[in-house]
């Protein structure tokens, strides 16, 4: 090869290899929002307004008949204490579906309770969570069987009559959001009250949330005020890391709350 | 190529054309995928109606739509306690679910436990939480064994009122 065919290859090559990286910068979220005006529903969590009365996690077991005996929720809340020691004490009796009646920490059915000096307490605050249907979710790629599935307008399904209960999307799930209905013996999981939102109406939970700690939007509606939050102002998305693009945002997280 | 290679591939080839035309058979014709492709969406597509279809329990959104659906007949208890403290919950978060009502349930079933009102009225000494500023009670002290709103109005629950 001549130097100046060369030389020649090498400027298309780089040519040729640039044009894809810069015709992305020029892309605008706004305007590719803008220009899709359909409905991708995302959630927001505020964790400084909560306050751990579980009143969300009452809602959404009477809303979906899931029992209030069986260990498991579609959505609970977790407690953060960090004493002024640096021990950190974290969480959920029952998915706080009764709330937080005690001051003890609830380690469990075998460890029992640890009691905290509320001198010693230098930071405490309540986080909840549910399924945060993800862009991209790892729980319904793994389906054997094609029974949960992402629906275009964005809440992750479980087909009931199609679920096998092997349980891989369960162990899919880096949040822990899915379970098995101890009625049903199927997967069952958050839907975003999809019977809810598809007739205009909030979800139990986000109705039930007297401190608006929990608000819902569609994502690709940028004038919606809960939209305009998640657009301008600090907000994080659990377990980033996992690259399944969480689509419940949180206002206030701390680096233990994944 | 010699035959004793080909035929045990004709028998894989066999197999593999077995299950296709098995699967072919036993997954509905509505099977597809939606805008996220086949890796994360591939599913009975009338599935979505039949959770589109499930029953709702729960009335309308927002406090504000409650209290003015509620306040159609029970305008002076909605008065009381909409502009205050309490307004803020929601009246089905007491009252019960009450889609339907006053048809189905005709009368609600109220949760008046001393429970449902220690799950914000606890004593919890997290002065960064916004739990700060809601006054608590120590359970395990305070008046053990009644219910609360044998004393406290929970429409009205301004000390100075009581």
């Amino acid at each position: 090869m001549k130097r100046r065919d060369f030389m020649k290859n090498t400027i298309v090559a780089i040519a040729g290899a640039s044009v894809p990286l810069s015709a992305l910068e020029f892309i605008d979220p706004r305007e590719v929002l803008a220009a899709n005006p359909e409905i991708h529903w995302a959630f927001l969590i505020n964790t400084y307004s909560c306050v751990g009365c579980g009143f969300c996690v009452k809602a959404c077991k009477t809303e979906n008949d899931i029992p209030f005996e069986a260990n498991a929720s579609r959505t609970w809340v977790e407690r953060y204490v960090y004493t002024k020691d640096d021990r950190r004490y974290i969480d959920s009796p029952k998915s706080a579906q009764y709330g937080f009646t005690d001051a003890r920490i609830d380690l469990g059915e075998h460890l029992g309770y640890q009691d905290v000096d509320p001198n010693n307490v230098g930071k405490a605050f309540f986080v909840p969570k549910l399924c945060n249907h993800c862009a991209t979710p790892s729980c319904t790629q793994v389906c054997p069987v094609g029974a949960t599935y992402k629906t275009d307008s964005g809440p992750v399904l479980v087909d009931r009559s199609w679920c096998i209960g092997c349980g891989y999307c369960i162990m899919a799930c880096p949040f822990g959001a899915r379970f098995f209905h101890p009625v049903l013996k199927v997967v069952d999981k958050c839907t975003f009250c999809y019977h809810r939102i598809t007739k205009g109406v909030e979800t139990a939970c986000v109705n039930a949330c007297p401190f608006g700690a929990r608000k819902m939007c569609n994502i690709k509606d940028i004038n919606d005020p809960v939209t305009q939050i998640i657009l301008n102002e600090r907000v994080g998305v659990l377990k980033d890391e996992f690259g399944t693009k969480p689509q419940a945002f949180y206002i206030g997280l701390a680096s233990e709350v994944r | 190529m010699k035959s004793h290679v080909w035929r045990p591939l004709y028998v894989v080839i066999g197999i593999v054309a077995l299950i296709l035309l098995f699967r072919e058979f036993y997954i509905p014709g509505n099977f597809g995928s939606g805008e996220y492709g086949f890796m994360y969406s591939y599913h009975n597509k009338d599935n979505e109606e039949v959770w589109k279809n499930q029953p709702l329990k729960y009335r309308d959104t927002g406090k504000q739509k409650m209290h003015e659906y509620c306040g159609e007949c029970h305008g002076d208890e909605v008065e009381t306690r909409s502009g205050d403290l309490h307004g803020i919950i929601a009246c089905e978060n007491c009252h019960g679910p009450a889609l339907e009502h006053p048809d189905d349930p005709e009368k609600l079933v109220i949760d008046r436990s001393r429970e449902l009102c220690l799950r914000c009225h606890t004593l919890l000494p997290y002065t960064t939480s916004e739990r700060k500023r809601i006054p608590g009670i120590d359970p395990n002290e305070h008046n053990v064994g009644e219910d609360c709103v044998d004393c406290h109005n929970p429409h009205n629950p301004r000390l100075e009122d009581m």
